[in-house]
């Protein structure tokens, strides 16, 4: 025996080593026929650790109040060393998180991921995406620019639309009777312990949730139905090392234009860093035009397209409760895009679509033309998990799935 | 047909959300020749003369700024520090914000990152679009920036125009400079105060370069292990 497998028995004596790294990588089986769309989850887990990276060394400068945060972020970006990459990687990191993650959540729609049974691994999911995007909103403000603030004040201004309480409710969150430092400290606490706790926690059991039973595959079947002698799935192959070399090589594609970004363009085109944040919070000055950034917009013009505040705010929430049903709401025979008719196809074509056109809607000054184009996709939005999902199937015509995966 | 087309333009403008590309004139892209260091000098000298009087550079330092630009300790402290400060301090001015709001309707605001919420067209139009109206407290108004309560400070090189019927804008009286003398200075200025609005800028793009070239190389080294491991996979 080696000193390192002397020193491995040790452990494995205290603590389940070799059975965790057996369970979750060398001897966890996955299907053989991943494709592009598999590079989402382990590129959203690379960007959740460069985003808690970054993040705690951006806190080592970053002063959390009103006076000083957004001198601080000049500090950062100036007399930091790397400073600047520090805070580029970080505001990159954020939309590339949802980049990413809306990428993955499709990878799921197309090939019925979230189906039995991983309607779980999907509902993490969820809570994960409900929680990165309070991540983001809170994280939003800690610059305190101009549009940090403004952005901030409409949206924890929705919450106002809660019956009776509504106003009272808005105080409690902002912490005072109109944002200030209060806020921003409050914000400051959840952006940078409680939540990322939570996330880091969901994260913890969607893979759990996950590696129980599975992942499903671009062909929708299931790989444990066929087996070896040795209860080897016939279609699986080592998580480990097939599948670390092939993620590697999905982190140098997506390390590529997340840098080019970073060092050539990190303002994305006003997209990722919103020019008017780089003037200080002033609540006498309101921007031209108020828009939250652009991962929100789609739902932003949900709630805009109805044309009661209030009742917008019940859509718009909605939109987001609409997603944690998707398991029960498709009740096609078959999972997989590739299985399914024209019907589902097409539908789901107009539905992206119409997810953008929502997302370009919401960071334009509504227009009555772009009203009337809101309300259009958004009753679309709606219509696609309801009425169609549950019922498409008695329309669509699928194809037989085979009994193995293809390539 | 026609009328579809137009109400479909004006649902999906292709206008950049951030520029927000507005409908004044003079309406031209500043073309600024980055890290062009006589550029750099030039606008650092035109600012110093003429901005810092009631605008403050304050998140820049004067020593950067001179090492930035190959301006030597010396030449810095004869020409650029007026106030006494030391060569490590920000560029900050002596008159309060108080006082300036009560002269001008409206403080003027530091221009550390000007540069990059307004964005350089808009700056280099905005120091082009000064015009004479008697109605204006300093008989200005400004083409770009509507009743800006800022005096032309550039009128002994620019002259003053006035603004036609059309809206263009027609110089009457003379400067110092011809119109493409005060365009190149105006395009120096913009330069620096985008240098100021992000330092980092030029050397950021440098690294950038070898970065993406490093992870070019790893990724042609990580593709061909994947296919090496998995070549017994069919
Ligand atoms: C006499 C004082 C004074 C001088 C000198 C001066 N400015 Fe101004 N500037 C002002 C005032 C006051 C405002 C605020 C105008 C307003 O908000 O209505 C202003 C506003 C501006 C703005 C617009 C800021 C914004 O709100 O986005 C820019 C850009 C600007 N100045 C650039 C310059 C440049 C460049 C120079 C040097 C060539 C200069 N200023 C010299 C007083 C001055
Ligand atoms: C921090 C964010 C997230 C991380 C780090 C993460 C991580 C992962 C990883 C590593 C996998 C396995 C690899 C893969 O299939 O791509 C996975 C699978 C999956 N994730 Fe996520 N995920 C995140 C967010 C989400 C969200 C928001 C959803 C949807 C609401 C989601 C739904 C799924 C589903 C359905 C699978 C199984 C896919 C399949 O087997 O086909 N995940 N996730």
């Amino acid at each position: 025996m080696t000193r390192t497998q002397q020193l491995i028995g040790w452990i494995d004596d205290r603590f389940p080593l070799t059975k965790v790294w057996n369970e979750h990588l060398a001897e966890y089986y996955a299907p053989k026929n991943f494709n592009f769309w598999y590079f989402f989850g382990s590129l959203a887990l690379l960007v959740l650790v460069n985003q808690l990276l970054t993040g705690i060394w951006l806190t080592m400068h970053y002063n959390p109040s009103a006076e000083g945060a957004y001198e601080s972020v000049e500090y950062i970006m100036r007399d930091v060393p790397y400073g600047w990459l520090l805070r580029y990687m970080h505001s990159t990191g954020a939309s590339a998180f949802f980049i990413v993650v809306y990428l993955h959540m499709f990878r799921g729609m197309i090939y019925g991921s979230y189906r039995k049974p991983r309607e779980l691994v999907w509902l993490f999911g969820m809570v994960i995406f409900v929680l990165l995007m309070a991540e983001a909103f809170m994280g939003y403000l800690l610059p305190w620019g101009n549009m940090s603030y403004w952005g901030a004040q409409v949206i924890i201004n929705l919450f106002s639309a809660v019956p009776v309480y509504g106003d009272e409710l808005v105080t409690w969150i902002r912490g005072d009777f109109l944002i200030s430092g209060a806020t921003l400290n409050r914000f400051f606490a959840l952006h940078v312990v409680a939540l990322p706790i939570a996330l880091l926690l969901m994260v913890f059991l969607h893979i759990v949730a996950l590696h129980a039973v599975g992942s499903n595959n671009p062909d929708g079947v299931e790989i444990k139905k066929l087996k070896d002698d040795k209860g080897i799935p016939l279609d699986g192959i080592p998580f480990h090392p097939y599948y670390t070399v092939k993620d590697i090589v999905g982190v140098a594609g997506f390390l590529f234009f997340f840098c080019m970004i970073i060092f050539f363009f990190p303002d994305g085109g006003g997209f990722f860093l919103e020019p008017p944040n780089f003037t200080p919070a002033n609540n006498l000055k309101t921007p031209e035009h108020i828009a939250p950034v652009w991962y929100f917009t789609p739902f932003y013009s949900v709630l805009r397209a109805v044309p009661d505040k209030d009742l917008g705010v019940v859509a718009m929430g909605l939109s987001l409760v609409i997603l944690f049903f998707l398991p029960w709401l498709d009740r096609s025979p078959v999972k997989s895009i590739r299985y399914k008719g024209p019907i589902f196809k097409l539908a789901l074509a107009l539905f992206v679509i119409s997810f953008f056109i929502l997302g370009y809607l919401g960071m334009k000054a509504p227009t009555p033309g772009r009203t009337v184009m809101a309300q259009i996709t958004t009753a679309y939005y709606f219509f696609f998990f309801f009425p169609f999902l549950p019922f498409y199937h008695k329309f669509d015509k699928t194809k037989p799935v085979p009994e193995r995966v293809t390539d | 047909m026609k009328k579809i087309i137009a109400i479909a333009l004006s649902v999906f403008s292709l206008s950049a959300l951030a520029a927000g590309g507005g409908d004044y004139k003079p309406n031209d892209p500043a073309n600024l020749p980055y890290g062009n260091k006589v550029s750099l000098q030039r606008g650092a000298q035109l600012y110093f003369n003429y901005c810092l009087g009631c605008h403050s550079l304050g998140f820049q330092r004067y020593q950067r700024t001179g090492e930035d630009l190959g301006i030597s300790v010396d030449i810095l402290k004869e020409n650029f520090i007026f106030d006494g400060s030391k060569k490590g301090e920000h560029i900050k001015i002596a008159m309060p914000e108080s006082y300036a709001a009560n002269w001008f309707g409206a403080a003027p605001p530091d221009l550390s990152l000007i540069a990059r919420s307004r964005g350089a067209d808009w700056l280099y139009n905005y120091m082009r679009g000064f015009y004479k109206d008697e109605t204006r407290p300093y008989g200005v108004n400004n083409s770009v920036f509507k009743d800006v309560g800022m005096p032309h400070v550039l009128q002994p090189l620019q002259g003053l125009q006035v603004k036609t019927e059309e809206g263009d804008l027609k110089i009457i009286e003379e400067g110092s400079m011809t119109p493409q003398e005060y365009d190149l200075a105006v395009r120096d200025l913009v330069n620096f105060l985008d240098y100021v609005g992000e330092p980092i800028k030029l050397e950021r793009q440098q690294i950038g370069v070898k970065v993406l070239i490093f992870i070019l190389i790893f990724f042609i080294f990580a593709y061909f292990l994947k296919k090496e491991y998995w070549k017994d996979i069919h």
